[in-house]
């Protein structure tokens, strides 16, 4: 079995980039510098990768909203139940199902007799369709990266019985929102490298000319997201204003143009409400009028009313998920986390989702300082006790 | 299925790509990949659908990014990393 | 007598997975009905442990007993049925109180009216099969046939006895005690979960449903003392077992990622999906801690096994934060947590 050379993760490297960075941060010499990130599977990677604890102490990462499921409004999740307690059947993403809106999320409704599937992919919803003569109505959540999928599916020759609730969302302008925030301190961003992969680095030039903040477009591997830290502090040190692609192997200044061009046919972007945060202009997809006929919101009635002879619970009032997802709180400052609201009792969307912050730290312990106070006798090698041999490169440009 | 996850195409039809990755195979939709691919390409895969054909090239690519930066961060080049760590070490005992 | 809780909650999917919230259901539904007023009479390890299996003094040994329904969908998987499984599951959970030497187990059977005979011959056959690799007998058992509909295809359930001079718990580990996995984690669930979501994979994911009591046997046989805590990581994988004994031991364990065996195919499947393999159901593993001067003879013993040639020493016990697990994944650190129930696959 061959190694995967996408893959780069060569501890020592990792070590040298860390260093470097601990140098660049304290080159600034404010305690915090803070950056944020708009990315779910950015959150995920540092989480996994359990970079926070070998990152410098001054360096603040924030996970901005970034994590589609969290921001998806409580009306639209109200759309997609309303729509299956009226008996259609829904398709969605896994994570979805359990995001509560105002009267109980998709999986309340299942347990309530609802059909509602969960897929891998859209593709497997249209295919879910040709197999049935039912109504199956695709819930589109999720940012540009996964609208164009839904996009390329209705291009080509969906089934008659499928259509598409869209809730997706687009990126950019989220960062606009946030760098004009009163309380931001947002030094740098780190841009998702998925989601620039579609759209393009170029798409960043025109924010950063205006706020002056640099922003590096960064991938998904423990180097490349040391190494977009280190690039982003080494801006945010020498004043520079920039957007720099740390992530070229996907991302183009261009970006990909037949995504682009299938996205666009299909979505156009309009003003809409991110759960708990603002209005953001541009930020929510919704399907063009042309594509009226795989519109669900033409095809069905959608009743939200009915649900809303339950008012929501108290508790939803108390939830600062909004805060945490702009940057401006954490977990820890919620009065209802790890108490009230818990991965099997989310109050809030950031408890719900498999890359909500609130999730992440629970699951992983927050922010814990992890560094190991000094090397444990007979640990196996937590602490390196005299630095490791220099891998030899190898010669095909794989990392050893 | 997945999140922005490389693999290896093994097979080609016109619009669909089985993809190694690396361990396990799986078909893949080719409607919005950028490049037209053929196997032992690298893709990047989203949600069943390759997003982008990632030219073998920009491995090695990525690698010198990162030996660049550190170069330009610490004015030396990978082969000094013993004083690199000497000196990390010295600095974190100062702290 | 005893007053019945009162309550509208519902039971879900999650209060069967393994994870937390089944511990919890235990913990206050199961446990509160079964405490015993007195006390159980010493030489009895009841309910109240939540171990693998209860242990019974008899004379100078202990009699162990263990019961397991099994309810895996589909029946017939890539490396094994649930038969098979059913045999395992109880062989191993003897296995892991230290009583390798099954003295016999039950078999009792519920079947959905329609269920073609076919395959039920398949599945006592794999049973056979499965008994005999661990020198098991079936002595005793039940068939039930419920109507169409009112149950789905088969459930069987197993319990079995054992005998063994002493138990072991999974409860007693101490600082500087070794952890080791006798082989490559998360295959059992991963497999099932392709088959079942139809992940359409070319990659063969086979499940590692085996009876694995010779090889705790012959990991024993060196010194019995240096093994002294064990489980087997099934629903909630190694995450779940490993966070019950640390809590229990009131331990905290440092694993190194880099140590933990993981089948390319079993990684690959999870980068696709989403999911840790360290959260992932095993069906023919143990994972066990060692006193740190026996590590290496119980891993060479383990290793010399055919079904643990892949065993690895993967972390250590420590006293900092006790009751938590922390994984160096070689960039840092992380916490894992004790899962909660099934995994769902992430979104974008």
């Amino acid at each position: 079995m061959t190694a995967n050379p996408l893959e780069f993760r060569d501890p020592q490297r990792a070590r040298e980039l860390t260093e470097a960075l601990e140098r660049a941060v304290a080159a600034i010499g404010r305690n915090p510098v803070s950056v944020m990130h708009v990315c779910g599977s950015h959150e995920q990677a540092i989480a996994r990768f359990g970079l926070r604890a070998t990152l410098p102490r001054a360096l603040n990462v924030i996970m901005g909203p970034g994590c589609p499921v969290c921001i998806t409004d409580m009306p639209e999740i109200d759309e997609g139940v309303a729509l299956a307690l009226q008996g259609v059947r829904i398709a969605t993403y896994g994570d979805m199902i359990r995001v509560p809106g105002s009267a109980g999320s998709l999986a309340d409704a299942r347990a309530a007799g609802a059909k509602v599937d969960v897929v891998y992919s859209v593709a497997q919803a249209a295919d879910l369709a040709r197999e049935t003569t039912e109504e199956i109505v695709f819930f589109g959540t999720g940012f540009e990266t996964t609208a164009v999928a839904t996009a390329a599916i209705l291009l080509n020759d969906p089934p008659p019985n499928f259509s598409v609730l869209s809730a997706h969302k687009f990126i950019p302008p989220v960062m606009e929102i946030v760098s004009e925030m009163p309380d931001t301190r947002v030094e740098g961003f780190l841009a998702a490298g998925h989601a620039a992969t579609i759209t393009g680095s170029g798409i960043f030039e025109a924010f950063v000319a205006r706020h002056h903040i640099p922003v590096v477009v960064a991938g998904f591997e423990p180097l490349d997201i040391l190494a977009a830290l280190l690039r982003l502090t080494e801006m945010i040190r020498d004043g520079q204003a920039e957007v720099s692609n740390m992530f070229p192997r996907c991302v183009t200044r261009e970006g990909n143009r037949n995504a682009q061009e299938q996205l666009w046919k299909v979505f156009k972007p309009i003003g809409g409400r991110w759960r708990g945060i603002a209005h953001i202009p541009n930020g929510n997809l919704r399907l063009r009028d042309e594509y009226a006929h795989v519109d669900a919101r033409k095809r069905f009635t959608i009743d939200v009313n009915a649900l809303w002879h339950r008012s929501p619970s108290s508790l939803v009032r108390q939830c600062i998920c909004g805060n945490i997802m702009a940057g401006i709180a954490s977990p820890s400052d919620c009065p209802l986390f790890g108490r009230e609201c818990v991965p099997e009792a989310p109050v809030g969307a950031c408890m719900v989702s498999s890359e909500g912050t609130c999730k992440i730290w629970h699951q992983y312990g927050g922010v814990p300082d992890l560094r190991a106070p000094a090397p444990i006798e007979g640990c196996l090698r937590c602490v390196p006790a005299e630095p490791a041999p220099v891998p030899a490169p190898r010669v095909d440009g794989g990392v050893a | 299925m997945c999140l922005g996850v490389p693999g290896r195409v093994t097979e080609v039809d016109e619009m669909t790509a089985v993809v190694d990755f690396w361990g396990v195979k799986r078909r893949v939709r080719l409607d919005l990949c950028d490049e037209p691919v053929q196997p032992g390409d690298y893709v990047l895969n989203h949600v069943g659908f390759a997003i982008r054909r990632i030219p073998a090239e920009d491995v090695q690519t990525t690698l010198e990014l990162y030996e660049q930066l550190l170069r330009e961060n610490t004015g030396q080049g990978p082969e000094d990393l013993m004083a690199a760590d000497v000196r990390a070490e010295i600095e974190a005992g100062r702290s | 007598m005893s007053t019945v809780p009162q309550t509208d909650e519902r039971i879900g999917l999650k209060h069967g997975a393994g994870g937390r919230a089944m511990r919890r259901l235990i913990e206050e539904s199961f446990r509160s009905a079964f405490t015993f007023e007195p006390e159980i009479p010493a030489g009895v390890l009841g309910l109240s442990a939540m171990d693998d299996g209860a242990a019974i003094r008899v004379g100078d040994r202990w009699l162990v007993m263990t019961t397991d329904s099994h309810v895996i969908q589909p029946p017939f998987f890539p490396g094994g049925d649930i038969g098979r499984l059913a045999v395992c599951g109880t062989v191993n959970d003897l296995a892991m109180m230290g009583a390798t030497e099954v003295l016999g187990l039950t078999c009792s059977v519920i079947i959905e009216e329609g269920f073609p005979r076919q395959d039920l011959e398949r599945i006592l056959a794999s049973m056979r099969q499965a008994c005999d690799e661990a020198h098991a007998r079936i002595l005793t058992g039940d068939t039930k046939v419920m109507g169409k509909g009112e149950i789905d295809k088969i459930v069987i359930n197993t319990t079995g006895i054992g005998l063994t001079p002493f138990i072991i718990r999974d409860c007693t580990l101490s600082v500087g005690d070794r952890i080791i996995v006798t082989g490559t984690i998360g295959d059992h669930g991963m497999a099932i979960m392709a088959t079942r979501h139809g992940l359409a994979l070319d990659a063969p994911l086979e499940s590692d449903v085996a009876p694995i009591n010779g090889l705790v046997r012959a990991a024993l046989a060196g010194d019995p003392r240096a093994i002294t805590a064990m489980k087997d990581p099934t629903r909630g994988g190694l995450a779940s077992a490993l966070s019950e004994m640390a809590t229990k031991s009131r331990v905290g364990i440092l694993l190194d990622e880099a140590a933990l065996p993981v089948k390319p195919e079993t990684r690959g499947v999870s980068e696709l999906v989403g999911i840790d393999p360290l959260m992932i159901a095993n069906e023919g593993k143990a994972v066990m801690g060692v006193k740190a001067a026996f590590a290496d003879s119980v891993l060479k013993a383990l290793r010399a096994h055919p079904l643990g040639r892949d065993a690895a020493i993967i972390g250590t016990c420590t006293d900092e934060r006790p009751g938590m697990i922390i994984l160096d994944t070689g960039f840092g650190r992380r916490l894992i947590a004790e899962p909660e129930g099934e995994p769902l696959p992430r979104i974008c």
